[in-house]
């Protein structure tokens, strides 16, 4: 999201959900948005039989290329030069939105001369899409009265993540799709409340509503009002703290509900840190692969035995509420996180949820007109400012939160890993509709199972057949960093010379071969591309 | 606005609404099948025949016109509207006791409506066609012979899901809904989103192993960002079924297989219920007290050693924001700002 | 434009008037479907192998079919100096007897002939002075059986393209005025005025229109609209050209069932041949006008046939007819542009209505119903075959004299018209006026133009039970009362002809058909009960014989007739003894034999086997005495 935040101000889908529908044309990259974002997909479906223009960029024949005006299939990693060619291409064309850019952005020129050389010619030959396709779906996205743009981890899990996003939003500041209806450059968020942890300040920089923790004055009301001193050094981020473990200089970690060792980059690395930590603490609803190396196992309720709010991706604050009581003595995370606080010395007083918000809206000026009372209504999406305010459908409305919208002058550069004789094939990865994630809920529901219980490695039978592979064998998948045993599917879906899979099955964790070389500015790691060897077993 | 009268009653209705909007907004029942108010207009079912202006037409899809005069029980449309229901059940099982639908049935509604006597029915010869039910999802089934060919299905899967799985296929009274190739529906492009069998008016379209919840509550789904709204139907203490929320203008009741079906994670006997405390390697159950005794302990040990930024926190994408609040929250009061969670990923 | 297609057709006139006095006999071969499936290929190919043989030189050429299907394989001899003679019931061997007896011998073989163009040949009957010729007008099919299909040579020497050429020479709009006067009627069932659906098309608003032609002829026993494809595929290609000038269209298809393969191989050929002229494509004749011509392939649905299932079908979707109320095809039709719909027969008159004049076209038929009808004559009658009368003319006219009368001597008892949703009409009904309105009223319909004769050994419940079961079949599916309401009528008929009837079951199906007619989406449904409804209007009688005395009057549903041998008569011969598959026969040398009814299969080999001198086997219906 920083990406976003650099360009606009704040990082989050611009648009809303039911928006999408009667866009004028939609730009789908890097997300598979009807495996995984199904209700969304459902949207992009209904939009383009109402006649929307599709274009999708993906490397992989996703679902959605069935029903598109333009497919490009860009080989991984290379998504900058595809979308400085398409800049190229509306600049050259003069169908940029000339009012927009002059009353509403900045650096123009700049970017103008850096996207100059990308011409479809020049991007074609890096991204293996055909020059008058890049054209193609350049004219059709400008030529929209309102395009919208949907893009998810397949755009920001690379060492260029934070690039690919800025492109991104030159493409859609060049259009003037940014503040109006049915536009915008959306982030579709993986995880129910992704959003709301973020907003939390679920990070290392930044309290609730992306308040710098090194900004005295921001400090200084948390101060006040939580009557604690606070530290302005900025934290760790995920893989920072897994390599600081290791170090020894993170030495006990408390981990809620996830399970890095088979969602994070590298899983052979995160086991081994989590190992050197003198003390791991896990709260979960399951013994996940993570909790099985803990000290203490905290039993945690699910979603739908406590109250409380989700944020889903288009900002839109929604109530979670109790329907059972928790299972056994299993109790609500912010029960435990309560017990915790006081054992170590503070006196939490949260009787409830709804305490709990009524103290963030009151530290946070996005939230500060939301309060559960709102919520019965129906969500709210913030910026909601104020007890009067309606919340905000579409961000950027008449003026950025940063001002200006601002151009970027991006440059392509080849991922951290490419492949080579020894590694001669791109890993790629995701997900599939009927698991989710490390299946720790999916796979409790055996219908889930049946569609998809074990993993099958997509490669083209072009690649399949120079291999001496068919369908349903099972292969040696080596990087640099590990090796994982899976069953194989041939399939036109994935391009030669690229495999894909799923990081869903523990047996065949597609994390212990990705690489963890992360994104320089976003620090979001390279999951969508990594050098493996195929081998038969 | 147009004015017209239903059953010599005026009602004023927006120019291009169908007799059938202006019924209802009167409150008129006209008897329906194949009309749902997501999807477009069919018009194949012929149940909501009316005599409009003395000519007998489809309610749900005759537009309204200025001073129109419409008979929903004129003589000719009862005729029509009884007849189509008798033909319908002469081809239904039914069997109603052993079908899900049993007492939601819009078919029974109809039926009751239309007035349905055993010596009409006697007169009919049963035209119940004997095929095989389609068991191949795991989630729901497809019972052709409680399929009443409204269409209602092949419209949610084209223009809900958009996927498109299913069309009817053959001809005359062979007519019947089928996948591509007439597979199995587990064997073709179908999703399983299950919208279809939220729609079905009768037991065709039906859940597997279905219990009846006996309270519902409003949540939200657990499982992607898109956030849709969710009824967790409750039957003592184990949630039993889920459905897309129809107000949610996330999702406007719409749901993917996963939010549909994903549910038995609540209730499975591989739930952690208790604190556990790993000794010489292996976890023994524990008490609260003891549990978090020990790590608060080792927390401010932790800290107190090697200073607070030794300590770290990943929080969670998939708990509340309120949870995410104090867990950052606990995580600054011990003196670190070392948090994150797995946004990137 | 006329100017420009007069050297075209001075070059296609003056070959056409070197063939009629060509110093060579001309020998012509009815070589439809229905002349190919008597063997008209085996006996061309026997004329050129005699020829060959005897070194004699004649024009030996392919032509439609001109009606006669009774007496198929037609051959005619055109001999230099002679009128042309047709034969009928032409087998190879007597195809070479003939050309050595006629071309070689010069005996015109008065026995094999059917007629002949003129009276000079006293043995022969002249071709206008048959009785079947008599009543008959051909402007449909005016060319079928004269002209090779293979040739627009031959058209144009017709007076082919005059019409195009006079119409590009129009406005649209007195091209539509022309056909109005003319009262030209859609020719596929319905009879909705032509000039109107023109109009409409024209007046459609929009950058693409289309024309559309259907010849999806589906009618079991109807091949009115193949006849002509096949025969004369020309004159429909014009008229859909003078369509398109006329609406804006440029473009046009020709909905073809692929059940018709010759017919799509000659319209492919007259397409490319049209096109090589210049009558059809980029600026025909120098007008500017453009138009395209695109066959498309039918799967073979009988619904298709209905207009909007038909333009679903096309788009490549399921052939389903579009509920009411709905844009009219005209206004939203193919890709949701204007279309212009019309049957092959309708744009088969156009050309001439255009070029001779509305007058002219008046001057055929009836005031509301001018021109004439095309009808596939079937059934148990003499001569059937493909016949074109003025509308307005006596059933009797066709069933008696054209068709020349009941086969076998029989009595007539019904006639079928419309197709598999007509209706039946009793003899009593046999003055009626054949036209759209009058069908209508008498409960039939005038269809695409099937004519099925019944005798007095047809049983009407089994005959709608016939018909019904192809609706049933046909039907699309998607609304409830033409799905399930044909079978659950045909589950009712079923049981009736199996003896099984109740009391109440007339009144059922009567009620039943009603709610049909009321309750479907389409024409298939709205007139599928009308073979039901008019046998119970019209023979109430037989219904209620098959019910309460599980008799069949006409001796035809099995289940309810028996076999018995009159002891009077049989004369012991043992034939029937010795077929009965079932040994349900028994008896001895001068023993008469005896049916064991409760072994007996009602095969009726016994019945056919029995020698007539005998006729000692009796079909009977009611209750046996011996099950008694």
């Amino acid at each position: 999201m920083a990406g976003l935040a650099t360009v606009l101000g704040s990082g989050a889908m611009t648009n809303t959900i039911g928006e999408i529908e009667d866009a004028g044309a939609i730009f789908v990259i890097g997300s598979n948005t009807t495996e995984n974002h199904p209700v969304i997909g459902y949207r992009v479906r209904k939009a383009v039989r109402k006649g929307a223009k599709l274009i999708v960029a993906d490397p992989r024949r996703i679902p959605l290329t069935e029903i598109c005006d333009a497919y490009l299939p860009l080989k991984p990693g290379t998504d900058v030069a595809l979308l400085n060619a398409m800049t190229h291409v509306i600049l050259r064309e003069g169908l940029e939105d000339r009012e927009f850019i002059a009353n509403r952005t900045e650096g123009l020129e700049e970017m103008r001369r850096a996207v100059e050389k990308y011409t479809p010619e020049y991007a074609a030959a890096i991204t293996g899409v055909p020059a008058n396709d890049i054209v193609r779906a350049a004219r059709l996205y400008a030529g929209a009265d309102s395009a919208a743009i949907l893009y998810t981890m397949g755009v920001t899990q690379h060492t260029s993540g934070t690039e690919n996003v800025l492109s991104l939003a030159n493409l859609a500041l060049v259009t003037g799709n940014l503040g109006k209806p049915h536009a915008g450059l959306n982030p579709l968020r993986g995880q129910n409340n992704v959003q709301g942890a973020c907003d939390m300040g679920a990070l290392p920089v930044v309290f609730t509503g992306y308040q710098p923790v090194a900004n005295d004055e921001v400090r200084a009301k948390f101060v006040k009002a939580w009557g604690v001193e606070l530290s302005g050094v900025p934290g760790l981020t995920i893989t920072e703290m897994f390599q600081a473990a290791a170090d020894k200089k993170v030495r006990a970690m408390y981990i809620m509900g996830e399970n890095p060792i088979l969602t994070d980059p590298d899983a052979n690395h995160i086991y081994e840190c989590l190992e050197s930590l003198d003390f791991l603490v896990v709260e979960d609803i399951f013994l996940t692969e993570t909790a099985q190396v803990a000290d203490v196992v905290l039993p945690a309720a699910t979603f739908a035995e406590k109250d409380g709010t989700f944020v889903n991706t288009e900002r839109r604050v929604q109530r979670v509420r109790q329907a059972i009581k928790p299972r056994g003595q299993s109790e609500p995370d912010w029960q435990i996180i309560q017990e915790l606080a006081r054992r170590c010395g503070f006196e939490w007083q949260y009787e409830s949820s709804r305490q709990i918000m009524e103290e963030i809206s009151f530290l946070t000026p996005s939230y500060a007109g939301i309060t559960f009372e709102r919520l019965e209504a129906g969500g709210l999406q913030w910026p909601c400012p104020s007890a009067d305010h309606p919340g905000t459908p579409v961000l950027h409305v008449g003026k950025f939160s940063r001002g200006l919208g601002k151009f970027s002058a991006v440059e392509y550069r080849l991922s951290a890993e490419q492949p080579d004789e020894e590694f001669p094939f791109l890993l790629t990865t995701g997900r599939s509709l009927y698991q989710y994630h490390t299946g720790t809920m999916t796979m409790k529901t055996d219908g889930l199972n049946r569609f998809h219980e074990e993993e099958l490695m997509e490669i083209n039978p072009a690649d399949a057949k120079v291999l001496g592979l068919c369908t349903d064998d099972t292969v040696n998948v080596t990087s640099r960093r590990g090796l994982v045993r899976s069953k194989i599917k041939l399939t036109e879906r994935v391009q030669p010379g690229v495999v894909f899979m799923t990081f869903h099955f523990a047996e065949t964790a597609a994390n212990l071969l990705t690489n963890s070389e992360v994104c320089h500015i976003a620090k979001t790691p390279e999951l969508k591309v990594c050098a493996v060897r195929i081998e038969k077993a | 606005m147009v004015t017209l009268y239903v059953d010599d009653l005026a009602v004023s209705v927006e120019k291009g609404s169908t007799i059938l909007d202006a019924a209802r907004k009167l409150g008129i029942y006209i008897p329906t099948l194949c009309y749902h108010p997501d999807l477009t207009t069919f018009g194949g079912c012929r149940v909501c025949m009316v005599e409009a202006n003395g000519k007998l037409v489809t309610a749900c899809r005759a537009p309204v016109e200025e001073g129109m005069v419409v008979r929903t029980d004129s003589s000719a449309a009862r005729q029509v509207q009884r007849t189509v229901v008798e033909l319908t059940l002469s081809n239904h099982n039914g069997d109603c006791l052993t079908c899900v639908k049993d007492s939601r049935c819009k078919l029974q509604e109809v039926a009751n409506y239309v007035g349905i006597t055993p010596e009409r029915m006697a007169m009919l010869r049963s035209a119940v066609p004997e095929v095989e039910v389609d068991e191949s999802n795991p989630f729901f089934k497809l019972d052709r012979t409680r399929c009443i060919l409204c269409g209602i299905c092949v419209r949610t899967c084209q223009e809900i899901n958009g996927v498109a799985a299913i069309d009817f296929g053959f001809r005359g009274h062979k007519t019947t809904v089928v996948t591509i190739g007439n597979k199995g529906l587990a064997e073709s492009r179908c999703e399983s989103c299950g919208e279809c069998l939220e729609r079905c008016p009768t037991g065709a379209l039906a859940r597997k192993d279905y219990e009846q919840p006996s309270r519902e509550v409003k949540s939200v789904c657990p499982y992607c960002g898109v956030g849709c709204g969710i009824y967790l139907g409750v039957r003592g203490d184990r949630v039993v079924s889920v459905r897309g929320d129809k107000d949610s203008p996330v999702n406007s009741g719409q749901l993917c297989v996963k939010g549909r079906f994903g549910y038995h994670f609540i209730n499975h006997p591989d739930r952690l219920t208790a604190p556990l405390i790993k000794r010489d390697g292996v976890f023994v159950e524990a008490s609260w007290d003891e549990a978090l005794d020990l790590v608060a302990a080792r927390f401010l040990e932790t800290a107190k050693h090697y200073g607070p930024d030794a300590l770290a926190g990943i929080s969670s994408a998939r708990c509340t924001t309120e949870e995410n609040y104090l867990f950052q929250k606990l995580l600054r009061f011990l003196g670190t700002n070392n948090i994150d969670h797995c946004a990137r990923l | 434009m006329r100017k420009v297609l007069e050297p075209l057709r001075q070059e296609a006139i003056q070959r056409w008037q070197a063939l009629q006095n060509s110093d060579k006999p001309v020998i012509l071969v009815g070589a439809a479907t229905c002349g190919r499936a008597s063997g008209a290929l085996d006996v061309m190919a026997a004329i050129e192998d005699k020829l060959r043989e005897q070194g004699r030189d004649a024009i030996v050429r392919q032509v439609g079919c001109i009606g006669k299907c009774h007496s198929e394989v037609l051959v005619d001899i055109i001999k230099p100096g002679r009128p042309r003679i047709t034969y009928g019931h032409i087998t190879p061997e007597l195809a070479k007897q003939l050309v050595e007896d006629y071309l070689v011998n010069d005996n015109p073989r008065t026995d094999l002939a059917v007629c002949a163009a003129s009276g000079e040949e006293t043995d022969i009957p002249c071709a206008d002075e048959l009785p079947d010729s008599k009543h008959q007008i051909r402007v449909v099919m005016c060319n079928c059986g004269h002209i090779d299909p293979g040739s627009i040579d031959d058209y144009l020497a017709q007076d082919g393209y005059m019409g195009l050429a006079k119409a590009l020479e129009m406005t649209p709009q007195e091209i539509i005025e022309v056909l109005k006067q003319s009262g030209l009627r859609g020719r596929g069932g319905a009879g909705f005025p032509a000039g109107r659906k023109w109009e409409s098309c024209l007046k459609a608003k929009s950058d693409q229109k289309y024309v559309i032609c259907n010849a999806d002829e589906g009618d079991p026993g109807a091949f009115m609209d193949r006849s002509v494809l096949e025969g004369d595929p020309y004159s429909v290609i014009e008229g859909m050209a003078i369509a398109g000038y006329a609406i804006g269209a440029s473009k046009g298809y020709v909905y073809v069932r692929a059940e018709y393969p010759l017919a799509i191989r000659q319209l492919r050929l007259a397409i490319q041949q049209a096109k090589e002229k210049n009558l059809l494509g980029k600026n025909i004749l120098g007008s500017g006008f453009d138009f395209e011509l695109e066959i498309f392939q039918g799967a073979g649905a009988f619904v298709c046939g209905e207009s909007t299932a038909l333009v679903l079908s096309i788009e490549g979707r399921r052939g389903m007819p579009k509920p009411l109320p709905r844009p009219r095809t005209t206004e939203e039709g193919l890709w949701g542009k204007p279309t212009l719909l019309n049957n092959v027969k309708t744009f088969a008159c156009v050309a001439q209505i255009i070029h001779r004049g509305a007058e002219w076209f008046k001057s055929i038929g009836t005031e509301k119903c001018p021109g004439t009808a095309v009808f596939a004559l079937t059934g148990k009658v003499n001569k059937s075959g493909l016949i074109e009368v003025p509308m307005g003319i006596q059933l009797k006219k066709i069933i008696y004299e054209i068709g020349g009368g009941v086969a076998g001597g029989r009595e007539f008892k019904a006639v079928q018209t419309g197709g598999p949703s007509g209706g039946c009409l009793p003899a009593d009904l046999l003055d009626l006026p054949v036209d759209f309105d009058s069908l209508t009223a008498a409960g039939s319909m005038m269809g695409s133009g099937g004519m099925v004769v019944m005798d007095d050994s047809t049983c009407m419940v089994d005959v709608a039970r016939y018909f019904l079961e192809f609706t049933l079949e046909e039907s699309c599916g998607q609304c409830t009362p033409c799905r399930v309401g044909t079978e659950q009528m045909l589950k009712i008929l079923h049981d009736i002809c199996e003896g099984k009837g109740r009391e109440e079951d007339i009144d059922l199906l009567v009620e039943m058909g009603k709610a049909i007619i009321d309750g479907s989406i389409c024409g298939l449904g709205q007139s599928a009960p009308n073979p039901v409804l008019s046998t119970i209007r019209y023979f109430r009688d037989e219904y209620e014989a098959h019910i309460r005395e599980k008799r069949c009057p006409a001796l035809v549903c099995k289940k309810l007739i028996y076999y018995r041998i009159d002891p009077d008569k049989c004369q012991a011969c043992g034939r029937c003894l010795k077929a009965c598959p079932v040994q349900a026969i028994t008896g001895a040398k001068k023993t008469p034999h005896v049916i064991d009814l409760s072994k007996c299969t009602k095969c009726g080999v016994c019945f056919e086997i029995c020698p007539d001198r005998f006729s000692a086997v009796e079909r009977k219906t009611g209750q046996a005495e011996e099950l008694n």
